[in-house]
């Protein structure tokens, strides 16, 4: 007989089996599928290539800026001068974001008025937060492309965005954001390690 | 066919599909009114096993492709970067090795199961000329993957089998220089090979596998007795010994499978390289073409052919052929064996050993073409190889009960290997002549066995009444 | 005959008939009989002692070019579980074991890839021949090759480096840790009615027999590690593997069951 007695098919325990071999089955298939995933995850190479970069910060001039690079962004670590530091505030109100409360572009630890973990010392990624090329270190006071106004930063020259020397950017030009700190902090006094929070904030 | 607009039965999104797409039909003529036969046994398995494998191979494949290079110098150490610096890397890996061979035994059972029941007989042979297609491009796909992790055994093995194209007359230099596209084995051979390994033929074998598929549902499967279920069907024209596929054989195949896993997935995590058979160990050496390794043997589910290969010493090109012969002679089965009765259940004694023999001398030819070559073996392969030639003319002598054709087709065959015999005998060569004087006894005592045994005793030549139903 | 015995007897045929014919000649010649190394991989003093011997002895010749100096130290035990933190390893990795150093003249980073600066060039006129990257030895060889070889060296006159060696004939390599072991001479070769080569210890170094089957063995056990770290945890994914699709099973069979009592 090739049909089945409907009279005793137990239509419920066939129901159940079925359940349980699907929700088995299930679970199988997941962990089949997990080492796929996760072979998307960078490798060893990729991690070792993306690895903490460290920067002797002890023979950088004031005003100088010095550049490493860090999972293939550029990294600006500026020794920013007394007088640099001091002349941050007076651009508040030309900026779009003086307090730094967009939280994505900072760690906690560089939400102050220098965006930085000590006063002199600013970690910068130098990639323009509008659409990614590396603006230019312009330190000096007032030049004439920049007007009177201007205390020192970074201008973009693809689209004109400008940032002062804490990487905060001003009112109406294309940038949207400052830019962005990357975790870092020091190992000891001259050596920075750029990649890292290193646990405290 | 289709009126339009087309009608159906089902609702919802179902019907918005089926009125477009036949899906519902395809599921029922496949599916859940697709009757096999009642009494499928364990060999019966193997292919839907085999679907399993190149589902796992086709996955794998496109997972290692992620991270593989195919270029000479990068691609030994992607497969490293794979195995060691990829997360989950070498599992994705040893799946993909041990699929490979996975594949080959899973192939080996399901064809055998073929020669066993008759399943080429009838209207079935093109299911196993399909399926017989599917097997070369197999063992194609197989060896191009082979190369690919360029290691020793890679490139001395590709060289080898490429040079086979070198034996063919006038044409073999430019054929080889052709498929190579360089002087040695380099970079352009791998990157074609690659291509075709990658893209190409995993097309082709999915399509033939379908094609396999759909002409076996044409005529309906085979069963271990033979049995053509659909000659005695019910007032509803429904086979009395078949049952829908769906549900009875998707849910009898889920054990299968989850044992078979169970196999796949211990060889994986307790023991990938299987003792150097599924991962040879001089493939851990990178390639160098200056450098022969001792022993150059292609990996174990081409070494009965390698065997054959390397049985025939006329000249090269006359081996070539031979090897190619041996896989030749298979699409010819369901012409050589004419017997009606399918299943060896229902065929004389002289026909079960006949194939009992075959799966013996195959598992021979496979060992000896691991093994280095020695007197002994060499021999041994010849003699092997004669017997699995002779395998394809007893099943034709086989094709009817008469004895007295058994005899004849003895002496034919009999005298034939001892010209054979006595054209190789050099008295100068001591050594191979020691063993051409007793090796003889295999092919013919395997006559003796196949050919005189149901000659001189009527009980192995008694055929058995084929049953009108299936038993179990 | 019922089917069921001529099953039986076309079943047991095969194997019978494969095991007949095989075996009615002798097999092929061996290759040189090996010594056992017993590796034991789950023993992380010695995977550390074979990384200092290998820092030590060998890196300065044979690179270890797919291996990552982080992922060995995680491996053979200098991880958070053995209470070393990511500072100590570093520490450690750098004081130990690492010796190149990138084009700016700094150390390489832990995470990076264990080569050395011998060059292929260097190394043909030294050897002439090239030294091997020694990452798959242990697989390519395998560990019992590789123990055999380490304690097969012996003095001879007639090579370049005055010494041969038992598993690899006339190898190219000096006996690098003679000062450990001493030097062998000779006895007698393979096969001369007393089976295995036989060396003796005709000049002793630093250490006794046992001390150095110690080394060798640590080395060993090191480079079968190196060869595939993956071994070190693929085994539980199996038994859980197998575990899982046991219960698997118990419900596929259950179900499969009952449809078919369908079938009669």
């Amino acid at each position: 007989m090739s049909d089945s007695d409907s009279n005793t098919v137990d239509v419920k325990r066939r129901r159940l089996l079925i359940a349980g071999t699907s929700v088995v089955g299930a679970a199988g298939t997941a962990a089949f599928a997990a080492p796929l995933l996760i072979s998307w995850m960078p490798s060893a190479r990729a991690k070792a290539a993306g690895a903490p970069v460290e920067v002797n910060i002890s023979k950088i001039e004031p005003g100088q800026l010095v550049r490493v690079i860090w999972r293939g962004k550029p990294i600006w670590l500026i020794n920013r001068s007394d007088q640099m530091v001091k002349d941050l505030p007076s651009n508040d109100s030309r900026l779009t974001d003086p307090a730094s409360g967009v939280e994505t572009q900072q760690p906690a630890y560089a939400k102050n008025p220098t965006r930085s973990r000590k006063p002199e010392m600013s970690v910068l990624i130098g990639i323009c937060t509008h659409l990614g090329c590396s603006p230019t270190y312009r330190p000096e006071i007032a030049p004439a492309d920049l007007g009177a106004d201007w205390k020192g930063g970074f201008y973009c020259p693809c689209h004109g965005s400008r940032f002062d020397l804490a990487g905060r950017v001003f009112k109406n030009v294309p940038a949207p954001t400052n830019l962005v700190v990357p975790p870092h902090f020091y190992k000891s006094d001259d050596l920075i390690l750029i990649g890292e929070d290193g646990g405290a904030a | 066919m289709a009126a339009y607009p087309r009608k159906t039965e089902a609702t919802g999104l179902l019907g918005w599909v089926d009125e477009r797409f036949p899906v519902v039909q395809t599921w029922k003529d496949h599916m859940s009114e697709y009757y096999a036969p009642k009494n499928f046994n364990v060999w019966y398995y193997f292919g839907v096993l085999a679907m399993l494998v190149l589902v796992i191979q086709i996955v794998s494949g496109i997972f290692l492709t992620m991270h593989y290079k195919p270029d000479t110098g990068m691609a030994f150490a992607s497969v490293e970067y794979i195995m060691r610096d990829v997360p989950g890397g070498w599992f994705i890996r040893y799946m993909h090795s041990t699929g490979a061979s996975a594949f080959f035994i899973v192939v080996y059972f399901h064809m055998f199961r073929g020669i066993m029941y008759g399943s080429y007989k009838g209207k079935r042979e093109l299911v196993w000329l399909i399926g017989m297609v599917i097997y070369l491009a197999l063992m194609a796909e197989a060896f191009m993957g082979y190369l690919l992790p360029w290691g020793q055994m890679s490139f001395w093995g590709a060289q080898v089998i490429i040079n086979l194209f070198n034996t063919i007359p006038f044409i073999g230099e430019g054929l080889s220089l052709f498929i190579r596209g360089d002087f040695v084995i380099s970079d352009p051979t791998l990157n074609r090979l690659f291509a075709f390994h990658v893209a190409a033929v995993p097309m082709i074998l999915v399509a033939l596998v379908f094609v396999h598929i759909v002409a076996l549902h044409t005529v309906g499967s085979n069963n271990p007795d033979g049995v053509e279920i659909k000659a005695l069907k019910n007032e509803k024209g429904i086979p009395l010994d078949g049952i829908p596929f769906h549900p009875y054989y998707t849910v009898h195949d889920i054990p299968a499978i989850v044992v078979f896993l169970m196999a796949f997935f211990a060889v994986i995590f307790f023991a990938p390289e299987m003792g150097g058979y599924f991962l040879e160990f001089a493939n851990f050496e990178p390639a160098n073409p200056l450098k022969t390794p001792v022993h150059i043997a292609p990996v174990w589910y081409f070494t009965p052919f390698y065997t054959v290969l390397r049985a025939v010493t006329l000249s090269p090109f006359m081996g070539t052929l031979a090897m190619f012969g041996a896989i030749i002679m298979l699409f010819l089965l369901p012409w050589l064996d004419r017997n009606p009765v399918k299943s060896w259940r229902y065929r004389n004694t002289a026909h079960m050993l006949n194939l009992a023999i075959f799966a013996a001398v195959f598992i021979i030819l496979g060992y000896l073409g691991v093994k280095a070559v020695t007197p002994e073996y060499k021999e041994m392969g010849v003699r092997m190889t004669e017997i699995y030639f002779l395998f394809f003319a007893v099943i034709l002598a086989h094709s009817s009960t008469n004895r007295g054709r058994y005899l004849v087709w003895f002496v034919v065959l009999a005298g034939s290997l001892i010209a054979i015999d006595f054209w190789r005998y050099n008295p100068d060569d001591l050594v191979s002549a020691a063993q051409i004087k007793w090796q003889w006894v295999w092919p013919i005592g395997y006559l003796a066995v196949t050919l005189l045994l149901p000659f001189f005793v009527k009980g192995c030549n008694a055929e058995k009444a084929v049953p009108e139903r299936v038993t179990s | 005959m019922s089917n069921s015995i001529r099953k039986w007897i076309f079943v047991l045929l095969v194997p019978i008939a494969v095991i007949g014919v095989i075996g009615s000649v002798g097999s092929g010649g061996h290759g040189v009989a090996l010594q056992s190394a017993n590796v034991n991989l789950s023993d992380k003093d010695s995977l550390q002692r074979g990384a200092k011997y290998y820092a030590n002895y060998c890196m300065g010749c044979h690179s270890l070019k797919f291996s990552r100096y982080n992922r060995m130290a995680e491996d053979i035990g200098l991880n958070a579980d053995n209470g070393f933190t990511d500072d100590q390893v570093t520490a450690f990795l750098k004081e130990n074991l690492i010796f190149t150093r990138d084009e700016d003249g700094k150390q390489v980073k832990t995470g990076s890839l264990m080569t050395n600066a011998y060059s292929p060039k260097a190394a043909a006129e030294a050897f002439g021949t090239s030294v091997p990257d020694l990452s798959l030895v242990g697989r390519s060889r395998g560990a019992d090759w590789i123990y055999s070889y380490l304690k097969g060296f012996y003095l001879d006159d007639s090579r370049p480096m005055g010494v041969n060696n038992t598993v690899f004939k006339d190898v190219g390599m000096p006996h690098v840790l003679a000062d450990l072991q001493g030097y062998q001479t000779l006895a007698h070769q393979e096969g001369d009615d007393h089976g295995a080569a036989k060396l003796v210890l005709s000049k002793p170094g630093k250490l006794s027999a046992g001390e150095y089957d110690r080394v060798v063995r640590d080395l060993t056990g090191f480079l079968a590690y190196v060869s595939e770290p993956a071994q070190l945890s693929r085994k539980m994914y199996g038994i859980l593997t197998l575990l899982f699709l046991m219960v698997l099973f118990g419900f596929a069979y259950a179900l499969s069951k009952e449809y078919w009592k369908d079938i009669h």
